[in-house]
């Protein structure tokens, strides 16, 4: 403590506390800086803080609406819905926490697939909802991502996929760690009919998910400090006993470490995304907004 | 208390150990000592019958990670003969967690690649207790897809608590590693049998164990996380693993009833440590069998019946 800050009383010291009291709807916080900013120009920065550009965490159907061309957006594999095979329950019954996130996210699962397109190409897109139980695969995930896959395959269309998971989900046992081996043979398909499949790592994207479609792009690209690794943090702390370097799976390091091409901007996303896709697709250069 | 054996074998260790008693003793000519052994015997096996016939899961998994549990080699040795086994992924470094090598099975040349794990405290550092590092698997690709080139079937044999958590693992790039194994052999153009021999540990298991039959040890258990691990993050408590041990339904049983393994291959009474070759004679069998079924089948249909199997995977329900 300096000796200014003894000089002042207690009762007008500033709190280092991080003060959560901020009126919710119209504000919010950079949890990066701590600047408060206007929501509705939050969201028109694409949930990217103007001050420091923290990349702040996306809801998976909000992203897609937004990346892809108002028209066409049809949704793929809504019609699959999870169910509790297991009969799991730990502090509380899988079916339960099934019906209660679905309620509070407005999601059936952790993966909303569109057929949509960018800049008038036709693609299919895939986002990783987070606030669904971690954006943990499961059965369902696992069924939508293979149909917008094939969906791909069948209209010989580009996949592009937004991860930001916890891993698989552990209260559908061996049937989450399948989804590993399931989505990523969709891949292989998808691969051998030489179409691209475009992986955009978002934070955070760890665990069975990192393992399976995450790491198979023909191009990765990776939002800006984005955590990503096959274990998480915690885990690694645990076994190796030491600190772990600065930086550590972040997408910097994994630029550096050679595991993503390239990491872009949220805001450049949709130029950068349409760039390369309009390459690999042999497609003269697209104009963004031409009619 | 012997430490070769688990808590819930110890009063079949006692018995044991009298029976091995009585086999020394001398002098004492009043009690006919072979039939008290026989009678002992007996006895002893009807003990270790019953306390087998209700392991709980989490015992089982205990039974998994056996000290004495036999690993990949010791298979190895039993069922293959000619075997060399080959190093290296030709970019960073051999690990010791995987090995694999040809062979042959009943004559026929085979690939047979496996999570290894050590015995003493050497070799369990030397295996990093069986947990492979981006190397093991990128060596494990390296040998399917030059058994594909000769036209070779794959047998694995899994066994292992994960892959490494580590720092130089993810270095490396681990996540890429399995991913990338998960996607060739999703279309090897040869049969692929796997084979869970101890612990199936999550990704670092699936890496090597994606095939067209995938059988199971009796007490071997394969699961999306460790018990350990699943009770820490749902239960908040590594303590209570035999709950998450249970709810996973990671045994062998219970995976054949939701149709995730195609076969269990019993295990000698009291595991398959307590008789090895019997063991790896069963586990032979098993592959021969496997190999008689999918070893004919063209490249083609070979696949297309691999695909339909994964794209199984998974329970949901379709409202469409």
């Amino acid at each position: 403590m300096s000796w200014l800050d003894k000089l002042v009383p207690a009762s007008i010291t500033r709190s280092d506390k991080k003060r959560e009291s901020i009126p919710e709807g119209l504000w919010v916080k950079c949890e990066q800086c701590d600047t408060v900013l206007f929501k509705a120009e939050l969201e028109r920065n694409w949930d990217v803080c103007p001050k420091c550009a923290h990349h702040m965490r996306m809801g998976a159907r909000d992203r897609l609406t937004r990346f892809l061309d108002p028209e066409p957006q049809v949704e793929i594999g809504g019609e699959v819905e999870p169910v509790d095979i297991l009969k799991f329950r730990d502090s509380k019954k899988y079916k339960d926490r099934i019906t209660q996130t679905q309620k509070q996210v407005q999601e059936t699962d952790a993966l909303v697939v569109m057929r949509g397109a960018l800049n008038g190409l036709p693609l299919v897109a895939a986002a990783f909802e987070f606030r669904f139980m971690g954006g943990s695969m499961g059965s369902v995930v696992g069924e939508r991502f293979v149909r917008g896959v094939e969906r791909a395959i069948e209209e010989r269309i580009p996949f592009i996929c937004f991860t930001a998971s916890g891993g698989a989900r552990m209260q559908e046992g061996l049937f989450s760690l399948m989804q590993m081996a399931k989505t990523s043979a969709a891949l292989t398909r998808l691969s051998k009919a030489g179409l691209p499949y475009i992986v955009i790592l978002t934070d955070p994207t760890t665990g069975g998910v990192s393992a399976s479609l995450a790491m198979l792009g023909d191009i990765q690209i990776a939002e800006p400090n984005a955590l990503i690794g096959f274990a998480g943090p915690r885990v690694i702390q645990d076994t190796v006993r030491e600190t772990l370097p600065e930086g550590f799976q972040r997408s910097e390091f994994l630029l550096e470490h050679g595991v993503v091409d390239m990491i872009v901007d949220r805001r450049n996303m949709q130029t950068k995304v349409g760039n390369l896709l309009s390459i690999l697709m042999a497609r003269p250069a697209s104009q963004p907004n031409a009619s | 208390m012997n430490a070769n054996f688990l808590e819930f074998e110890q009063p079949i260790a006692e018995l044991e150990a009298k029976i091995e008693g009585l086999r020394y003793a001398t002098g004492d000519v009043e009690v006919n000592i072979g039939e008290e052994i026989q009678r002992l015997e007996s006895k002893c096996e009807a003990l270790t019958k019953s306390i087998f016939a209700k392991l709980t899961p989490w015992q089982i998994s205990q039974l998994a990670r056996h000290p004495l549990r036999p690993y990949t080699l010791d298979y190895i040795k039993r069922i293959f003969t000619d075997f060399e086994e080959l190093h290296g992924d030709r970019a960073f470094a051999d690990d010791a967690a995987i090995v694999g090598g040809i062979g042959r099975l009943d004559g026929q040349s085979v690939m047979v690649i496996g999570h290894q794990k050590g015995r003493d405290t050497k070799e369990k550092i030397k295996r990093n207790f069986g947990m492979p590092k981006p190397e093991g698997y990128r060596k494990a690709k390296r040998l399917m897809t030059m058994a594909e080139r000769f036209k070779m079937p794959v047998l694995t044999f899994i066994d292992t608590p994960g892959a490494y958590p580590g720092i130089d693992a993810e270095e490396r790039g681990q996540s890429e590693a399995i991913a990338h194994n998960l996607f060739v052999m999703a279309n090897l153009k040869v049969p692929i049998i796997c084979t869970v021999i101890g612990e199936g540990g999550s990704g670092g298991a699936l890496a090597i164990g994606v095939g067209d039959c995938v059988n199971m040890l009796q007490y071997a258990t394969y699961s999306v996380i460790s018990p350990e691990g699943c009770a820490s993050i749902l239960w908040k408590s590594s303590e209570r693993a035999a709950d998450a041990a249970s709810a996973m339904g990671i045994t062998s049983d219970r995976l054949l009833e939701m149709e995730l393994v195609d076969q269990v291959i019993n295990e000698p009474l009291g595991g398959a440590h307590r008789d090895v070759d019997a063991m790896a004679g069963s586990i032979k069998a098993s592959l021969l069998s496997a190999l008689t079924e999918v070893g004919a089948l063209s490249a083609d249909h070979l696949i297309a019946r691999r695909t339909e199997k994964i794209n199984s995977f998974g329970r949901f329900k379709d409202i469409a």
